[in-house]
């Protein structure tokens, strides 16, 4: 229910709608809840609706946290299901 | 996918791990509730819990829209449809077991004109090609739902749509959240013990993540805003961690590709055009929980379903034996259920938590986690 999806914006059209591009599916959504959203921008797509727009600066620094500790032994752990699929 | 595969890497996930497991202080317990379904699913789906150490324990709480909606609302939704409105609502909905063993699905298979949409876009399109009949959203969700909602009501306004109308059922995270904190078995039984909280991902991206200040404060819990993909909960956890360790209860943001303090401004502008609270609301699992959902105001009444059409006070039950109810408050686990995996599976859901995949049975069983409790729990009665 609450699931949403970072999509891209490759077009915009009219009466704040856009096509989002979805691991290359094209989709219309409706940007009428996001400010100055530009084609290029990754969007957070819920219900048919940009939730919001992702901020690549703020990945980058998330992710960069994240990898940044002390390097464990990197065989220990078993990653236990899937970590790939839709 | 961007934005997706990175937040799953795996190498990324051990090292994670390890750090969790190295900071985890060893003599106590971190009881970690994820208020929403979203995180449930991820914890589910992605094995997270056996990467965590034995003392770092998920307390699924009530973030799933679908499991906390009671059943009278259901029944009322049905009832609109027998009225002869067309009757449009999300697809997760359409299982949600009603009172006397109904549901919407089985009220359309009867011959009740029931549809299931993806967005509010296409109900005002199925009202504008239905002129004649009377279309009503049956409409559900947190913060993230409803501002959809909100837009497909200043849009039939704007296009003067007279057969469009909603059903409103919009539901509010931060007075859940608080409810739960301020509950007996939370605050005097002590059955349910939070240390921490992992705050809503897409609810903040709207509300943003000031509005868990104050209860953080008032009830002295950390809560970390946390990212619906598996690093995200690991990295958010370890900060959850870090905080207990260090007796310290803020609000932190790990999510803050999407969440910002103040959240979508543009969205909160629109729900309060269109919204305001309601006095009370109940929740399956949680009761009465004052000012915590919202109704559509005055100026939009005409698309307000609750006043264009007789909505009764259902009394609908849950079916007996059904623990959704201590389950969404994180009482009960659902291998606590006899009907789990017996009489009630998601082919037969009997309760809204095996419905929704982000309902904590429903989780349990796809991913086999029961299992293992089962197998736990017999032998802990073996020992005993
Ligand atoms: S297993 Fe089914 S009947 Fe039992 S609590 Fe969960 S949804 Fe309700």
């Amino acid at each position: 229910m609450c699931l949403a999806l970072p999509a891209k914006i490759v077009e915009l059209r009219e009466t704040d709608n856009a096509i989002v591009s979805l691991e290359g599916v094209k989709k219309e959504i409706s940007l009428a809840l996001v400010a100055d959203a530009k084609v290029g921008d990754y969007v957070l797509v819920h219900v048919g609706y940009a939730l919001n727009t992702i901020s690549p600066e703020e990945a980058e620094k998330t992710l960069a946290l994240m990898a940044e500790m002390s390097s464990p032994d990197l065989n220990s752990l078993p990653f236990p299901n899937d970590l790939k699929g839709s | 996918m961007k934005y997706v595969d990175e937040f799953r890497n795996k190498d990324i996930a051990k090292k994670l791990a390890k750090e969790i497991a190295n900071e985890a202080d060893a003599s106590r317990q971190y009881n970690l509730m994820e208020f929403c379904g979203g995180h449930t699913h991820a914890i589910f789906r992605y094995g997270v819990q056996d990467l965590m150490p034995d003392n770092v324990h998920f307390v699924h709480g009530p973030g799933c829209p679908v499991c906390v909606l009671p059943i009278p609302r259901i029944d009322n939704a049905i009832e609109l449809a027998e009225q002869g409105a067309i009757v449009c609502t999300y697809g997760d909905m359409m299982r949600v077991p009603a009172s006397k063993k109904n549901s919407l699905i089985k009220a359309k298979a009867a011959g009740s004109d029931i549809r299931m949409v993806y967005s509010t876009q296409d109900v005002l399109k199925i009202a504008q090609d239905n002129p004649n009949r009377e279309v009503v959203f049956f409409a559900i969700g947190f913060e993230t739902t409803t501002p959809p909602t909100a837009v497909a009501i200043k849009i039939a306004a704007a296009k003067e749509l007279k057969n469009f109308s909603v059903f409103c059922n919009h539901v509010l995270t931060p007075a859940a959240i608080q409810h739960i904190l301020q509950s007996p078995e939370v605050r005097e039984l002590g059955e349910v013990h939070i240390d921490g909280f992992y705050g809503p991902s897409h609810v903040s991206s709207i509300i943003g993540s000031a509005p868990y200040d104050y209860f953080a404060n008032e009830f002295q819990k950390p809560v970390v805003i946390a990212g619906f993909e598996p690093l995200d909960v690991m990295q958010s956890t370890l900060m959850l961690i870090r905080q207990i360790n260090e007796g310290r209860f803020e609000v932190e943001n790990e999510y803050t590709r999407v969440v910002t303090p103040n959240g979508n401004e543009k969205a909160q502008a629109i729900v309060s055009e269109v919204f305001e609270l309601r006095r009370s609301f109940e929740w399956r699992g949680l009761g009465d929980v004052p000012y915590s959902a919202l109704k559509i105001k005055s100026e939009f009444s005409e698309f307000d379903a609750e006043r264009r059409f007789v909505v009764s006070k259902s009394t609908g039950k849950d079916v007996k034996g059904c623990e959704c109810p201590a389950i969404l408050r994180g009482v009960k686990k659902p291998t606590d259920c006899k009907l789990f995996g017996t009489i009630c599976t998601p082919d037969n859901p009997m309760g809204s938590c095996m419905v929704s995949s982000e309902g904590s049975c429903a989780a349990y069983w796809s991913y086999g986690r029961f299992r293992l409790d089962m197998a736990k729990d017999k032998s802990l009665e073996a020992a005993q």
